[in-house]
């Protein structure tokens, strides 16, 4: 904090003098306090807090120092002006004098005009080429009065009282020289008095300043604060901090929800890796089990190189078969991860289930389960075409896998206003009502599901799908079998843009 | 076919150049960037396996890159441990005719290589296809096997394209997934079997001679001899 107070002062004080005619024009000197060692005050400005304070500070100084510049300049300034344009104005009344009538004309018209200065401000003095007196108001020629056409202000002696007086030396023909100026002693009173008031005004804005400054630190502080413990404790392993809301609903709060969504998202995916972490060692260790065994019973217990050859060749399938669960866990991986957003367009869901339903019918056909379609032609809808074909696929996958032979899979899609809704129905053995809550989960097999070949990811992927359209996979009993909704919500316009 | 087989991983670069060798390829390998860029870029292939991430400086896609620049339209397919599907929009990008990942299972390999070597070497459009007594009229969207017709779906019309097309060639499901679906993911149930056993049903039942042939562990392959 070091530096906030003297910059308003600083400022000050150049406001004070630069004005003034008499005193020479003050350069503004460089920062005379900048003493603190330099690593210091790098570290001070590295913190958001203390910049913002200073900001708040030089802002405020900057304004006064403006304002207190315009009253020196509407005031002092102004009867400054006016002198000085009372002298002119004499000045130029007398050298017309001169030109007329000569010296005698000009010693008469400053007499007439001493005597009918009713202020008693005015002063002349008409002298000759030695210096001499000829005319006015003031005893002798001061000394330090050379220049002509230059300003000064001096005390000057007159009728026996010394006062201040603003003077300006004319140099007339056949070396006369006249100094005409005019008593400023009373307005050098109030330009003294104002220029008290104006400092301690500074004085005041620059407390002013200094205080508002801390304010606008600590309450920046406190901001930051309630954010930063969050973090910290979380970085510290708590994963459960959330940022508290002040409920004021600002853009702090608005912040604080953000960063609070986001923790929300990272705690999700948090628990999705933990839980495929764990669904892995438990559930990729049956099939590991069953290749290594193969392999091992082969190596010990083939005779002939044909048994040897299928053993291989079933291990290498069963090999197959965990590549695929992987590839299928990665797919869902990377279908939550959100990256697959930049692939999204609009599409006609249509053709897409006119080709799922052209793939599995064939499979349907072979096991006499009819799968039936009902959509409209034209399904407008928005995301990525491949996953929403996938998850499709997916559905009607299981629907014809779980269907007893002689049942009907339907696949029907509706366009709402809000969304497009894809809802696939077996009659199959259907989910338990205890399980379908976890039948996204991955790896998750149900009863039912034990006899029929799969990894249980199907779903999983199907709700990452969804998730990833900011849609929902919904299942229902269908009495019997299984109703899946999925819902894909229409893109907002600018979205979509 | 010559082949040149960039790939840093010594198990799989002997894997990969064996099975080639046993394919009947010629075939060329660099273990790092620097010979691999080099060998593409001084000598004539017919295809170039490419792994992405390798040793020397320079990766598979710099490599891509550089090729591509020189106007060198090689086919290659990359081969990478990168399975995202950004990865392979990247790869696609710089330059690449395939991308597999690995894991990957030979047989797919060799059917996606010979299959990317074939591209670009039917001199203009093509009107006819014909595989021994089978013909498929892409104009007029006929087929006739020992000149009767047979009526197929537009989508068995689009999956016997494909097998003719690659006529002699074995044809993964997942390659028909992708070509005659445009499906970039793997459906769980094996959906493409029963569509090949649909397309039997009309173009090799009612005749002596199965033309549509089952490659185990690997797809299927349209010829006149069994596999």
């Amino acid at each position: 904090m070091g530096r906030v107070l003297p910059l308003p002062l600083r400022e000050g004080e150049n406001v004070a003098a630069t004005p003034s005619p008499a005193a020479t024009p003050s350069s503004p000197t460089t920062v005379p306090s900048a003493a603190p060692p330099r690593r210091s005050t790098l570290f001070l400005f590295r913190s958001a807090s203390f910049r913002f304070a200073v900001v708040y500070a030089v802002l405020l100084a900057a304004s006064a120092a403006a304002l207190a510049m315009f009253l020196w300049w509407s005031t002092a300034g102004l009867l400054d002006r006016q002198t000085e344009a009372a002298i002119h104005a004499d000045a130029q009344g007398l050298s017309e004098r001169w030109a007329e009538g000569g010296l005698p004309a000009l010693v008469l018209t400053i007499e007439d005009r001493l005597a009918g200065n009713v202020d008693d401000d005015a002063i002349y003095l008409l002298t000759d080429p030695m210096m001499r007196r000829i005319a006015g108001n003031l005893e002798r020629w001061p000394a330090s009065v050379r220049q002509p056409a230059a300003w000064y202000e001096m005390p000057v002696r007159r009728a026996g009282i010394t006062s201040l007086a603003r003077l300006q030396r004319y140099d007339l023909p056949n070396g006369f020289h006249l100094l005409i100026g005019r008593d400023v002693q009373v307005r050098a009173q109030l330009r003294t008095l104002l220029t008290d008031a104006l400092l301690w005004a500074l004085v005041i804005v620059g407390a002013m300043a200094t205080a508002g400054a801390l304010l606008v630190r600590s309450l920046f502080r406190r901001t930051l604060a309630n954010v930063s413990a969050t973090a910290t404790a979380i970085a510290a392993g708590d994963f459960a901090q959330r940022v508290k809301l002040s409920g004021r609903g600002d853009e702090f709060d608005q912040l604080a929800e953000t960063i609070n969504d986001m923790l929300d998202r990272i705690g999700r995916l948090m628990d999705g890796v933990r839980q495929v972490s764990n669904a892995i060692a438990h559930d990729l260790r049956t099939p590991i089990t069953r290749a290594r065994t193969r392999l091992e019973d082969a190596a010990l217990h083939a005779h002939t190189p044909d048994d040897l050859r299928a053993a291989i060749e079933r291990a290498t399938a069963d090999l197959d078969g965990i590549v695929a669960v992987f590839q299928a866990l990665m797919r869902i991986a990377e279908i939550e991860a959100g990256s697959r957003r930049s692939a999204f367009c609009r599409f006609d869901l249509a053709p897409l289930l006119g080709d799922v339903a052209e793939l599995y019918g064939a499979v349907a056909e072979d096991r006499q389960v009819s799968l039936v379609v009902a959509a409209p032609a034209q399904i407008p809808a928005y995301g990525d075409r491949d996953l929403v074909q996938q998850a499709i696929a997916n559905l009607v996958d299981n629907a014809v896998k779980f269907s007893p032979a002689g049942g009907v899979v339907r696949l029907r899609a509706m366009a709402h206003p809000d969304g497009v809704e894809i809802v696939v129905a077996d009659q199959g053995p259907g989910i338990p009502a205890g399980d379908r809550a976890r039948a996204t989960e991955r790896f998750f097999r149900g009863e039912a599901a034990r006899s029929t070949p799969g990894a249980g990811l199907g779903l999983a992927l199907v709700q990452a799908v969804a998730l990833l359209h900011q849609g929902s996979l919904r299942l229902e009993d269908a009495e019997p079998g299984v109703q899946a909704t999925l819902t894909l919500p229409a893109p907002d316009d600018a979205a979509a843009g | 076919m010559r082949i040149l087989v960039v790939e840093d991983d010594k198990d799989v670069a002997g894997f990969v150049v064996r099975g080639l060798k046993e394919a009947g390829h010629v075939v060329e390998h660099a273990d790092n960037g620097r010979d691999g860029l080099f060998l593409a870029a001084s000598e004539t292939f017919d295809a170039v396996i490419l792994d992405r991430m390798l040793p020397g400086g320079i990766d598979g896609l710099k490599i891509l890159e550089t090729l591509r620049g020189q106007k060198n339209h090689v086919p290659v397919l990359i081969l990478s441990a990168l399975a995202e599907v950004d990865e392979r929009v990247k790869g696609l990008k710089a330059g690449g005719d395939d991308y597999l990942t690995k894991p990957f299972a030979f047989a797919e390999l060799l059917a996606r290589v010979e299959a990317l070597s074939l591209r670009g070497k039917s001199e203009g459009p093509l009107t006819k296809l014909v595989v021994e007594d089978l013909e498929l009229d892409l104009l007029s969207r006929q087929v006739k096997r020992a000149g009767q017709k047979i009526d197929l779906q537009p989508r068995e019309f689009r999956l016997l394209e494909y097998l003719m097309r690659h006529a002699g060639q074995v044809v993964t499901r997942t390659m028909l997934l992708e070509g005659v679906w445009d499906y970039h993911f793997d459906p769980q149930t094996n959906v493409i079997d029963v569509h090949v056993s649909r397309l039997r049903q009309k173009v090799d039942k009612p005749f002596p001679t199965p033309l549509i042939q089952t490659v185990r562990n690997a797809g299927y392959m349209l010829r006149a001899e069994p596999v």
